[in-house]
């Protein structure tokens, strides 16, 4: 068996009381321990192993090239974890069996328990830092979803927001802190991440490292200040806080800790932090406790302050504390979940969980009360039971350390007031529930529970005992060698038993012992006194900031989203003027410019009359019509411009673009108003002046900075293999049929699809339409001229041939698919001008969409066959044959190809115009406005 | 030539961003065509300015680098799909809204318009 069969068979067993939950309550819980069971057993069995001090490391290969395996760690961490997150898991299951009523949904919430349990195993099995982060992220949301699971109440589904928000926060800062580690390593191996502690303590960034990684351990822990999570977690049902706050969840923080302290550890700021987190922690958590009117509130506040003891622990600079630390690990789950288990019991048979109602359960309760006051007296620090020895560790240690310099002695002194609100709390919760006079007003009559619903408790009182009276025989080596991975270098000597003579930490268990009877004893001074002060309540200050930062998030959303064109294309523009100028500032004037190419007066008056056009067309920009007669004159020069620069194809498309282009616009305008008023105020005038600006001379400038850089283009490839691999002489035509085919392919199917989209538009468009031009003067009556017609039908032959010749031209001399489909267009749009659709529709019957199709199949098909001959998608063929008459001709399988782009470009063209163009015609023909 | 060329495509730029940010939808169609030359002449340019060097072969001893000749040849194309989407897109939206503007303010007729429009659906 492998290590990832504990993951697998979790992650399997998740389904299993979905599928059983039909066979009944018993049913689904015996079903759903099965895969816990297989998984708990397992991990025993390699449990000797792990003690001889062997770390099982299993790896699978996943993307090797950058280092993401998935890759599993057993060692003595792992396993002193796996262990308590299996075996109080077990009893949980048990225990919510009778917790949960009938009514409620077994199946799912069993799901969701499996869920986390696998989540949390995996966390503490996981060998590489990524897949612990996806694990840590799995118990949030997991967790979210235990919390949430009574969802009828508002405070389980405020508190469950308030956990995932916090510690999935977190956990985007531990993401980043892992990250960090990983890049300063080299590696995600969590291996190879452990050896190299003194590598990461070194490095620059150290200090953001463990900032992200603080931020990610204590969100998790509820550490101050982010403590204030946990207590509100508590809406949960009580199987689900028993489980959470005292062996997963919040121990997760503390795993996360342990298993980087022998990289992150070891600096003063490491010691600073942690220490003064968990100082905190500890005596705040503790105060609060002995106020909670709530049971479980009380034990929340309870696990906050031992969270925090165990991080104090972890934060001072002895190689015991770390042992101690660890030590209270396995106490701390084992009394807080029979705690939280015994307050369930509480619950249950009551109905309520409010300790000034409750008093005097001891004769109804006597068995549970037993119990709870084992767990209680553990939770104390009552000698002979197993939190005595860790706290007592935790004392001796807290008088060893120098941590805070010459303030050191603050640690010992507030740990003792610690420990006195821990006895006084403790005491609170076995003396107020189940002494102190008859119990009023219950809303139930409380009697024992089911007996095995107490199986779960019983069976952990017992190990508060066993644990707190043969310590080395119970725990001895599996502390040792989970401290032995924690711990760097040797293990320091010390003996787990129960008597080690009168001494100091001894002392200071009697004080807390002594000043929490105290405490109790005046406990309604101590109350009057707390009571005077408001009490914020920590939901609805968070709620608070969650809303303000919403509204802060709303505001900004609403500036840049306002629904004006305008600002958005204004934001665009400024970013990028942001994001060019500072490289193009960066950018180093290379010392030798070529000196420009000599120019000719044609270029100067033909780049003069395209800025004035441009210029005018702005100017002008009101007056639609004149401003659209402009803009074709900027086309038409840069159709020459590329006809001088040695592009006759492009020259030629310009062009054939050009018109069709210019008569799209003029059909537009006839449905546009012809004048644009004035609106822009002169201030946004200057500001969109200054951005237009800004871009053109930032264009111009990056246009100038290559284009005077020596060319080295991989072109020199195409000229040389275009006859010979392409069978063409005119290499943009082999390029865009041969080399680059897949391009084309792609090109005009964007070109169809935009066809499409344009006729899915117009309709059932309702279109209004002005009756006269921009200075008043109707519509000419003439609507189809006479000459018009007669010249551009003689024409439609001739436009016919020159398209088919320019196509079949196309490979070896200017022209091609594009360029000839441009042209018939343009023929054929000549007629719909001279006619009017309503006499074209009879005589041209072509559907255009079908046109469309055809050509992108055509395209695609000539390129799919050549997988019949096994060659690569549109590799293309052509052979010369000799015809009599007629001389040598080339056939070739791209001149099908642009066959393809042929009809493409005809069908998407006329789609676009004769449909626009339909509206104009009788039928079609809108109301004027007046 | 180089220094005039990107003068030229600087001014072109300048106009089609300037109308770009205009309120109406005709003076943002007419701003993005002009920035299609513009964008159209500086892809061109990539491959420097030779004259009488066409890539035909056979013809010259230079050829021009025929790899953005290709790129923009389907650019054009497609730049023109495109502005008709937007042309159409702008008559949808005046025959929809009542209105030809694009600075995302309300306008009191619009609405009456648009529920018009959706009561007869």
């Amino acid at each position: 068996m492998s290590l990832f069969w504990i993951t697998a068979i979790m992650l399997g067993g998740v389904l299993v009381p979905l599928l059983t939950e039909r066979f009944g309550r018993t049913a689904v819980t015996i079903c759903t321990m099965i895969a816990p069971a297989v998984a708990l057993t397992y991990v025993i069995s390699l449990t000797p192993t792990v003690l001889d001090g062997i770390t099982v490391v299993e790896r699978l290969s996943w993307i090797p090239s950058v280092g993401l395996d998935l890759s599993m760690r057993l060692d003595g961490l792992a396993l002193m974890f796996s262990l308590l997150i299996l075996g109080i898991g077990l009893l949980i299951i048990i225990y919510a069996r009778y917790y949960l009523s009938e009514r409620e949904a077994v199946g799912r919430f069993f799901a969701y328990l499996m869920l986390f349990m696998s989540a949390m195993l995996s966390i503490v099995l996981a060998n590489n830092v990524l897949q612990l982060w996806m694990a840590w992220e799995l118990t949030s949301i997991s967790s979210f979803l235990l919390i949430s699971f009574w969802a009828s109440k508002t405070e389980s589904r405020k508190g469950a927001r308030m956990a995932l928000t916090v510690t999935g926060a977190g956990g985007l800062a531990l993401l980043a802190g892992l990250l960090l580690i990983s890049d300063i390593v080299g590696s995600y191996d969590l291996g190879v991440i452990l050896a190299s502690g003194d590598t990461i303590r070194d490095h620059a960034l150290y200090p953001i490292a463990l900032t992200l990684v603080l931020l990610g351990a204590f969100t998790k822990s509820a550490q101050f200040p982010f403590h204030f999570w946990l207590p509100h977690a508590m809406a949960a049902p009580t199987p689900v806080s028993a489980y959470l706050h005292s062996a997963t969840m919040v121990k997760a923080g503390i795993f996360l800790l342990a298993r980087f302290y022998p990289v992150l550890a070891g600096t003063s700021m490491w010691f600073l932090i942690v220490t003064t987190a968990g100082l905190i922690t500890l005596v705040m958590g503790a105060y609060v406790a002995m106020f909670k009117h709530d049971l479980k509130g009380l034990l929340a506040y309870s696990t906050v302050s031992h969270l925090g003891l165990i991080v104090l622990l972890l934060g001072l600079d002895t190689k015991l504390a770390t042992v101690a630390a660890l030590f209270h690990i396995m106490n701390h789950a084992i009394f807080k979940a029979s705690l939280f288990m015994a307050a369930g019991v509480v619950d249950h048979e009551t109905g309520t969980r409010d300790m000034r109602k409750l008093s005097g359960l001891w004769p109804y309760l006597p068995h549970t009360a037993t119990l709870a006051m084992i767990a209680s007296a553990s939770m104390a620090g009552v000698p002979l039971f197993n939190g005595f020895l860790s706290k007592e560790m935790f004392f001796a240690e807290s008088l060893h350390q120098e941590t805070l310099g010459y303030l050191s002695w603050m640690i010992p002194v507030l740990a003792t007031l610690g420990g006195i609100f821990a006895v006084a709390y403790s005491l609170r919760f076995v003396h107020d529930v189940f002494f102190g006079g008859e119990p009023e007003d219950l809303p139930k009559t409380p009697h024992e529970p089911p007996r095995y619903m107490k199986v779960p408790i019983e069976i952990l009182a017992a190990l508060c005992l066993l644990v707190g009276i043969f310590p080395s025989f119970m725990v001895g080596d599996l502390l040792a060698s989970a401290a032995s991975v924690v711990i760097v270098g040797n293990l320091p000597y010390y003996s787990l038993s129960v008597w080690h003579g009168f001494n100091l930490p001894l002392l200071m268990s009697v004080i807390a012992i002594v000043g929490g009877l105290i405490v109790y004893f005046y406990r309604n001074e101590v109350y009057r006194f707390q009571f005077q002060f408001r009490e914020s309540d920590a939901k609805l200050v968070f709620e608070g900031v969650i809303q303000r930062i919403t509204a802060g998030a709303t505001r900004v959303q609403e500036y840049i989203d306002n629904g004006s064109l305008q600002r958005y294309m204004a934001l665009l523009l400024l970013f990028t003027i942001v994001l060019t100028t500072v490289p193009l500032i960066d950018l180093e004037i290379s010392t030798v410019i070529p000196p420009d190419q000599p120019v000719t007066g044609v270029e100067i008056v033909a780049g003069i009359i395209l800025c004035l056009s441009a210029i005018g067309t702005v100017i002008f920009h009101r007056k639609r019509m004149f401003s659209l007669i402009l803009l074709s004159v900027v086309g038409l020069v840069v159709s020459v411009a590329f006809a001088r620069f040695s592009a006759p194809d492009l020259a030629l498309t310009q062009l054939a673009v050009e018109v069709v282009t210019v008569i799209l616009l003029m059909l537009a305008l006839y449905f546009l108003p012809q004048k644009t008023l004035i609106e822009s105020a002169p201030s946004r005038v200057v500001r969109d002046l200054a951005i237009a600006a800004a871009i053109g001379g930032i264009v111009a400038t990056v246009n100038y900075a290559f284009i005077t850089q020596p060319l080295d283009s991989i072109s020199d490839y195409f000229i040389a293999n275009s006859k010979t691999g392409g069978g063409g002489t005119n290499a943009v035509n082999v390029i865009l049929v041969d080399f680059r085919g897949l391009d084309t392919l792609g090109e005009i199917l964007v070109l169809g699809i935009a066809a499409i989209g344009i006729f899915k538009l117009l309709a059932g468009i309702r279109l209004s339409m002005t009756n006269a031009d921009e200075n008043g003067l109707p519509w000419s009556k003439d609507v189809h001229p006479p000459i018009l017609i007669m010249i551009s039908q003689s024409l439609l032959p001739l436009a016919l041939l020159v398209s088919f010749y320019i196509f079949l031209r196309g490979h070896n001399m200017p022209g091609g698919g594009f360029i000839a489909g441009l042209i018939t267009s343009v023929a054929l749009i000549q007629q719909y001008v001279a006619h009017g659709v309503d006499w074209i529709k009879p005589r041209l019957k072509v559907d255009y969409q079908s046109l469309i199709a055809w050509g992108i199949l055509i395209a695609a098909v000539t390129g799919v066959g050549s997988w019949f001959f096994d060659r690569p998608f549109l590799t293309s063929w052509f052979d010369y044959f000799d015809i009599p008459l007629i001389g040598e001709i080339e056939l070739t399988s791209a001149l099908i190809f642009d066959l393809g782009v042929y009809l493409t470009v005809v069908g998407a063209t006329l789609l676009i115009l004769a449909n626009l163009g339909k509206l104009t015609s009788v039928r079609y023909r809108p109301t004027m406005e007046e | 030539m180089e220094t005039l060329y990107v003068i030229c495509v600087g001014v072109v730029t300048f106009c089609g961003v300037f109308l770009c940010l205009r309120g109406r939808t005709f003076s943002v169609v007419v701003g993005l065509t002009m920035l299609s030359y513009a964008v159209n002449l500086f892809l061109f340019s990539s491959g420097r300015l030779s004259l009488r060097g066409s890539a035909i072969l056979g013809t010259t001893e230079n050829y021009a680098d025929p790899l953005p000749q290709a790129l923009v040849l389907t650019a054009i194309v497609i730049g023109f799909a495109m502005i008709a989407f937007v042309v159409i897109l702008s008559m949808r939206a005046r025959a929809d809204l009542g209105n030809d503007l694009v600075d995302g303010r309300d306008h009191p007729d619009t609405e009456k318009k648009v529920q018009a429009a959706r009561g007869k659906q």
